[in-house]
């Protein structure tokens, strides 16, 4: 049996200096045929290490100028792309199914238990806890997200994004002395099966990890639940009212917190698929807007995004092997089927390349609105206060149509956004979905 | 067998299936029959959400003892008795 591995280097957007110390640096050495830089590699070839210098195994006395060389290397880039194995032909497979007997890429100890998609890293349990939190913390250093005394407010839904994102941020925020008060946030949109039982997931998770819960419902706020509005206006548009009542009830419950940011769980894949949809849609103003860590700085409360660069497929492991407490079912008014399309293109695409969607938030970084488009200007609501560029807001000129029994306002000059959810046919009402996100949690 | 994050409810909203998975060739039980003994008998609706061509749809999670399949040779897995085989739906809200 022989391994033949290719390995490539590529730069990544954000810089992970893998702990690789002079060992792990051996065991890659020696198992490297060939040694590949991208094009794009942001270093001088003059600073990159020799195919030669990588493949022979490193002296001892030698050993520093070497790894000089290797950790210089290693600090812009992040091994991607590990490695093809290939059995070379007349020897018996030997290699036992459970990963082929190899060991933990980083630690080099354990049986390792997943492959990173970013990386393709085959580590096990406990180093992938430590790189997936130690990349999010990464992640809110060089953004800056946090200063310390902050009061911060962590939308909650109970779904497998928040739980987590609230989890390791309680975890850093002690590791780091990051000085944090946090804080869970939760709206109750009255969605009878679906709210009220994930609403219990975040009672729990409030005790379980030591976070004081605010929960703020559209039946105070507005005056009606998710079911009632539901039940006047059918299942057209629901979305609408969803996700405008949502953001405004986070920022009042924000506010109510006297809390400085708002944290919200959205992961890569959720970014690149509103990317995606952004310029499908030809949004120019949301596609600058949505690849933004932080947004709505000049809003009522800031709102930040830690899980800009996470996976969601590591979230998702995260949360099975931390044996973390969530709420895994979609909500039942949820049909935005043209968001369940560009969510499955982007998991088709990860398949085959995990790249691809650090690549199209990269892309969508790129764009830049250009200066001549003007952005509207922001005012405050005449009847309830909300910032608003027009005289009433969003919220409001949609209660103004419940309540008046004109259902028609408010949507039917719904902008092009939302051209997806007017119309879908949703034959049952309280059949739940799976192949979508809850309504309106990924409006940006 | 779990099926986790939504995927329980194609399967009556039962989460833990002990499968008992007959196949032809005594000695070998790989993971591409799991899926296909899964589907004929297991899923109740939707297959789509859970099957893509031939195998999981991309976005389903999928852990032999806690370890990713893509460790253990992917469809071609070999089972054994009383491996634990875990799908997880991330196609779901967070
Ligand atoms: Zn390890
Ligand atoms: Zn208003
Ligand atoms: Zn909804």
């Amino acid at each position: 049996m022989k391994f033949h591995k290719t390995l490539h280097y590529e730069a990544l957007p954000f810089e992970n200096p893998l702990s690789l110390d002079r060992r792990c640096y051996q065991n890659l050495a020696q198992e490297t045929r060939f040694f590949q830089p991208r094009a794009s590699c942001p270093l001088p070839s003059s600073a990159l290490p020799t195919r030669e210098a990588i493949s022979s195994p490193p002296r001892e006395d030698t050993s520093d100028h070497w790894s000089g060389h290797l950790h210089q290397y290693a600090a812009h880039l992040t091994i991607i792309n590990c490695c093809t194995i290939s059995m070379e032909e007349g020897e018996g497979s030997t290699a036992s199914k459970r990963g082929g007997g190899r060991l933990c890429f980083i630690c080099n100890q354990r049986r390792p238990a997943l492959k990173r998609p970013k990386t393709q890293e085959q580590i096990c349990r406990e180093c992938f806890y430590v790189v997936f939190e130690e990349e999010i913390h990464r992640v809110i250093m060089d953004n800056h997200l946090f200063k310390p005394g902050e009061r911060i407010a962590v939308a909650a839904s109970g779904g497998k994004d928040s739980t987590v994102l609230a989890y390791v941020l309680s975890e850093l925020n002690r590791r780091h002395s990051y000085g944090l008060d946090l804080f869970l946030l939760s709206v109750d949109e009255g969605i009878t099966g679906y709210r009220d039982d994930s609403l219990e997931t975040v009672k729990r998770n409030e005790i379980q990890y030591g976070l004081p819960l605010k929960v703020v419902s559209y039946k105070d706020l507005y005056g009606w639940t998710m079911d009632e509005i539901v039940s006047v206006i059918g299942l057209k548009n629901n979305c609408t009212f969803c996700g405008v009542f949502r953001r405004q009830a986070l920022d009042r419950g924000a506010a109510l917190l006297k809390a400085d940011k708002l944290v919200t769980g959205h992961n890569a894949d959720d970014i690149a698929e509103t990317v995606l949809l952004n310029i499908l849609r030809g949004d120019i103003a949301r596609l600058s807007r949505c690849t933004f860590i932080v947004t709505g700085e000049d809003g009522p409360i800031p709102r930040c995004k830690p899980f800009k660069y996470t996976y969601e497929k590591e979230i998702n492991k995260y949360a099975y092997f931390k044996k973390l407490d969530y709420f895994s079912t979609e909500c039942t008014y949820s049909p935005n089927a043209y968001r369940g399309f560009a969510r499955e293109f982007i998991k088709d695409l990860e398949r085959i390349r995990p790249q691809a969607i650090l690549d199209i938030i990269r892309s969508g970084e790129d764009f830049r609105i250009s200066t001549t488009t003007r952005m509207p200007e922001q005012g405050t609501c005449e009847r309830c206060g909300y910032i608003s560029s027009q005289k009433l807001c969003k919220a409001c000129v949609l209660l103004e149509g419940l309540n008046r029994g004109l259902l028609k306002l408010g949507i039917s000059r719904a902008n092009g956004s939302r051209r997806h959810d007017v119309g879908h046919p949703k034959p049952e009402a309280k059949r739940p979905i799976i192949q979508n996100k809850p309504c309106g949690t990924l409006d940006f | 067998m779990v099926g986790g994050g939504g995927l329980d409810l194609l399967c009556n909203g039962v989460k833990i299936h002990h499968v008992d998975v007959p196949h032809k060739d005594q000695n070998r039980l790989e993971m591409r029959d799991l899926l296909a003994w899964v589907q004929s008998n297991l899923i109740k609706e939707r297959p789509e959400m859970f099957i893509k061509e031939d195998s999981v749809r991309p976005g389903v999670l999928v852990l032999v003892n806690d370890c990713d399949w893509e460790l253990c040779g992917g469809l071609g897995a070999e089972l054994e008795e009383k491996d634990v085989v875990v799908f997880i739906s991330t196609l779901h809200g967070g």
